[in-house]
């Protein structure tokens, strides 16, 4: 039986990331860890449940295990339907021209019979990188309003980095013109956010149009949208005002993190009508200790803390015992900072230990040479021995045996 | 193999102990250790024991209750077969509102008679631990027992000489003798936690409706320990045990002790309890906490020591909570100061207002207040 659905979404799980390289190990980025409690993929989710829309497709096909995991029978955002729910959609072997997702269209391409089920009217397709709260279902009425084959998310971003994005060109309706994927020299700073709503009719058959096409390289910017605008379809930019970070490098992630702590950045997550979701520890509430310090900071459940938290997010069961410092640093899940460890200006993946006394990264104005500095990473599981020193920038993917203290 | 077993929880024993903490709420939905509600112990114990069929038997007050607990789904306790089971006190032609524990286990006589357990565990809602009934259920079954009760060997002091049944026993600790509310110091307290054949339950349910009997302590435990082999288990770990508002105060504080959250939070035997998707706690520039257990969503901007803080709390700038217990939703106002009282949900506490009790007598804000 078909029940049809208005509009479904479908998100765009990614590749490896390789960006974050010790963070997505073996795990999808859109299953990374972000702001003590959540993983990336819960910002799109909730938008999308919090906008109505409750069947979502999660197409990936790198390490999915922990995705699926994370998202089980979709309960946690309320996705777990009778009709509908969330799917972690792999690629699967056909009778004929089984393939990985070979990119962002193909991916929808070779998923168009899960579409059909629910037989959509529009499809919203979505990233698994960006941290945001947006309601899609004003950016529907747009599309509906414009009578639009096909809406782009777009918002203004700083003439200096124009160049790093797809950009918009728009006349005064806000129909789209131009769009170019990285342009040298823009010609506007409306950057495509990578959230747009098809109509499902006029996407279906672009995505076949292009799927026989031998020299498209079945992306989204660069080859669907720019067929459809070359052919006058309906192309219409909604102007997205608020909050929106892409979270694919180390130091973007890092920063996002730090903005949660930022009073003046407009990402409230305590909104009690937008709820950010996520699978929930069952842990008991967190200690802090006689003699700790916590400040300007973000702290989870089941944390033990004894030692000194400033402009830091702690996950889950995170441990600082007595002496030990983070600062300007994101913990993950069950890692452990042993006594007298400090950690500076540093991402620290799940369930790492940082022994006694070790130092793990430093802060800018502590480097000589500025151009070497950056977010030291120590990657899931990783042990970092007794007084060991880890400078700015590492990525430390093994485990570091203790050294002796010195006496200074 | 562990024998099929069903957990019967009473959510109201008790009840009248707790003063304004219970004026809304049952005893089971008593909320606790941050963001928790004492029934979340009880229902954890039982489902980490492997007990995945439940019934909890309510008598008044239990709206609460109804929606913390819900279908049972965030203890894993939502089954096709089995699962969670609420029982209202009128749920048969039969039912009277009842009495005491017989005549509330009559009244779902037809529940444990349609259940395919062979063995039942009874608990209430006062004594908090984190224990492994399949200890329990062992001993029962080395000591080829009619009943086993939990005892812990503990001093009785007034915060908690109310309701408490202690009981003696031979040296093969087949118990002898059962005592409501003796003048001792010390005595073998029951923690309100029974394991019975299910077939014996049937019986003593059908024999106590014929004879008037609704007791269980008097009918059974005084009455049949001659006709019953009831056996005494020690247990030893931590337990609160809930009987007052200043026991209650007590416990809370107890939690402080890094001893005593091992004890009842072992990372192998989770707590569950209603997930309510909070933030993490976000401490602001020059707060601070001291030895004090903070439950996600919180906003500290203030100064906190020695306290209990439940979900969703926000405390202000240069505010001082000390030696509190703060439940959920309590704001409390820049500058004010709060020493030694306990906020039901949902108060507020303006700014610059100073609110203090004792230890020995915690100021109570009732649910709601705006002060």
């Amino acid at each position: 039986m078909i029940v049809k659905k208005e509009w479904i979404a479908m998100l765009l799980a990614g590749g490896q990331g390789s960006r974050l390289h010790a963070l997505t190990r073996d795990i999808a980025k859109p299953a990374v860890p972000f702001g003590g409690k959540y993983r990336i993929i819960d910002f799109p989710l909730s938008n999308c449940v919090n906008s109505g829309i409750d069947t979502v497709g999660v197409l990936t096909q790198y390490q999915p295990l922990q995705l699926n995991e994370y998202l089980g029978n979709g309960q946690p955002w309320d996705l777990d339907r009778i009709h509908g729910g969330v799917y972690v959609l792999p690629p699967y072997q056909k009778s004929s021209n089984s393939d990985w997702y070979t990119g962002t269209a193909n991916a929808i391409y070779q998923n168009i019979n899960f579409i059909n089920r629910y037989d959509p009217e529009y499809v919203v397709i979505l990233s698994g990188d960006h941290i945001y709260k947006m309601d899609y279902s004003k950016m529907l009425e747009f599309h509906k309003e414009k009578q639009a084959d096909c809406t782009i998310a777009v918002m203004e971003v700083p003439w200096e980095e124009a160049s790093r994005f797809g950009i918009m060109a728009c006349d005064e309706e806000q129909k789209i013109y131009e769009f170019a994927e990285k342009p040298k020299e823009p010609k506007s700073n409306l950057a495509s956010m990578g959230i747009y709503i098809f109509s499902w009719s006029k996407l279906r058959k672009y995505l076949e149009e292009d799927e026989a096409n031998p020299d498209s390289e079945n992306d989204f910017g660069k080859n669907v949208i720019p067929a459809m605008l070359q052919n006058g379809e309906r192309m219409y930019a909604y102007a997205f005002q608020g909050y929106w970070k892409d979270v694919g490098t180390i130091d973007s992630l890092w920063e996002a993190n730090m903005d949660l702590l930022n009073p003046n950045v407009p990402l409230d997550l305590y909104d009690d009508s937008w709820k950010i979701y996520a699978r929930n520890p069952v842990m008991p509430p967190q200690y802090v200790a006689d003699g700790a310090i916590t400040q300007n900071a973000m702290i989870s459940e089941g944390c033990f803390v004894e030692g000194e938290v400033d402009f830091s997010v702690l996950f889950a069961g995170v441990v600082v015992e007595k002496g030990a410092v983070v600062h300007d640093s994101i913990v993950m899940p069950g890692s452990v900072i042993k006594a007298g460890a400090v950690v500076e200006y540093s991402i620290v993946a799940e369930n790492a230990v940082i022994g006694e006394n070790a130092v793990v990264g430093c802060r800018p104005e502590n480097v000589e040479d500025k151009a070497s500095w950056g977010v030291t990473v120590i990657a899931k599981g990783i042990h970092v021995g007794k007084n060991v020193k880890v400078p700015a920038k590492a990525m430390i993917e093994q485990d570091i045996p203790e050294v002796d203290g010195n006496d200074e | 193999m562990m024998s099929k077993t069903l957990g019967i929880v009473f959510s109201n024993m008790h009840d009248s102990m707790l003063g304004q903490l219970t004026e809304n709420r049952t005893m089971a939905s008593v909320p606790f250790g941050g963001r928790y509600r004492l029934i979340d112990f009880v229902l954890s114990n039982l489902i980490n024991s492997g007990i995945k069929d439940v019934g909890i038997i309510t008598k008044s007050n239990f709206q609460s209750l109804m929606d913390h607990v819900g279908n049972g789904k965030e203890w894993d306790l939502s089954r096709k077969k089995g699962g969670l089971t609420i029982l209202p006190p009128y749920g048969s032609q039969e039912a009277v509102l009842y009495r005491g524990r017989l005549e509330a286990l009559g009244n779902i006589y037809n529940y444990i008679r349609s259940s395919k357990a062979e063995i039942v565990v009874m608990t209430d809602c006062d004594n908090i631990t984190s224990i492994d009934y399949s200890d329990v259920l062992r001993y029962h079954k080395e000591k080829d027992a009619d009943i086993t009760v939990v005892y812990k060997h503990k001093p009785i002091t007034d915060s908690i000489h109310r309701d408490v049944i202690t009981i003696s026993m031979d040296e093969n600790k087949r118990v002898n003798g059962a005592f409501i509310n003796p003048e001792q110091e010390e005595g073998n307290v029951l923690l309100n936690m029974t394991v019975i054949s299910k077939r014996l339950l049937e019986r003593i349910i059908s024999e106590a409706s014929s004879t008037n009997f609704y007791s269980f302590t008097r009918g059974v435990l005084q009455q049949g320990n001659q006709r019953l082999k009831i056996y005494g288990y020690a247990y030893d770990n931590y337990v609160a045990d809930i009987k007052s508002l200043q026991s209650y105060y007590d416990c809370t504080m107890e939690l402080l002790n890094p001893d005593v959250r091992r004890q009842l939070f072992p990372p192998e035997r989770p707590v569950y309890t209603k997930v309510r998707d909070e933030v993490p706690v976000r401490y602001g520039i020059n707060a601070s906490a001291k030895n004090s257990m903070i439950a996600d969503g919180c906003v500290i901007e203030g100064t906190v020591e020695n306290s209990i803080i439940f979900r969703g709390v926000k405390i202000g700038k240069g505010a001082v909570v000390k030696n509190s217990i703060l439940m959920q939703g309590t704001y409390v106002g820049e500058k004010s100061v709060l020493d030694c009282v306990v906020t039901d949900k949902d108060v507020m506490i303006r700014d610059s207002k100073t609110l203090i009790g004792c230890k020995e007598y915690p100021f109570f804000v009732k649910k709601g207040t705006a002060v």
